[in-house]
């Protein structure tokens, strides 16, 4: 089965911040990149993970891609993390399909994952905006 | 009408980075948030003559690689600067807050 899973009971100041959600093809690095994020920033985040197919195997579903984007939702928008191909499509299929207007506030990040994941939700922790905190995951990398 | 001038100086400390560690992962992501809180503009530099780095940045203060035994240089400008500079030299002195000692060689990376 595919997991999505809300980490942990979030503080209400959280949801002023950006949320952050973490998609991999892999349930394990799904969950071990949205532990480090709550270990290294802390709880003033949204945070929500997914990975993993309907069937349980390696892969990513549009359902659950979805409904973490629901558990991490804040007005201020969600950053979405993602590791290889499939996880990028998918993501993008599952924000289309929120449809407007809040598709407009979430945006996928060009960052490594679980590098990406801590960059953004540090930036987030701050209260920064959805752009300030796309470009902090996005600064790693050389785009 | 006389508006009053406000002068506002740039106030600048050193601390002496003793967390074994240095200013590693889980350092670096403490000191940003801790310089995140304060409205003044604030820098850090592993040199007194720089290059100043952005303290509210976590990519520029991860990037720092300050190793363990490392002076920190850290300087402020804005209304709150003085409680800055006392809060996040404070954290450093105290190796922030006891952050336990992951695996060693980060502080095996040169600055």
């Amino acid at each position: 089965m595919s997991k999505v899973v809300d980490l942990h009971k979030k503080p209400e100041t959280a949801r002023q911040n950006v949320g952050v959600v973490i998609v991999s093809h892999s349930p394990l690095i799904a969950r071990g990149t949205a532990d480090m994020v709550w270990q290294m920033v802390g709880d003033r985040v949204p945070l929500a993970f997914c990975g993993g197919n309907s069937d349980g195997d390696l892969g990513t579903s549009v359902e659950a891609i979805i409904a973490a984007i629901e558990l991490a939702w804040s007005d201020a928008g969600v950053a979405v993390l993602v590791d290889l191909g499939g996880a990028e499509t998918n993501s993008e299929i599952a924000i289309e399909m929120i449809g407007e207007p809040r598709s407009k506030f979430i945006l996928i990040c060009n960052a490594p994952i679980v590098e990406g994941a801590i960059m953004a939700a540090t930036e987030a922790s701050g209260g920064a905006t959805l752009e300030a905190v796309v470009a902090t995951a996005q600064e790693l990398s050389p785009q | 009408m006389n508006s009053p001038t406000v002068v506002m100086a740039q106030i600048s400390t050193k601390v002496c980075i003793t967390h074994a560690n240095g200013l590693h992962a889980r350092p670096s992501v403490m000191f940003t948030q801790l310089a995140k809180s304060f409205v003044s503009i604030i820098s850090i530099a592993d040199k007194a003559q720089g290059p100043w780095l952005n303290a509210k940045s976590i990519v520029k203060v991860m990037g720092l690689k300050a190793p363990f035994g490392a002076i920190l240089f850290i300087r402020a400008l804005g209304s709150d600067a003085e409680l800055a500079l006392k809060s996040l030299s404070q954290l450093v002195e105290n190796d922030f807050d006891g952050d336990c000692v992951m695996n060693g060689g980060e502080n095996a990376n040169p600055a």
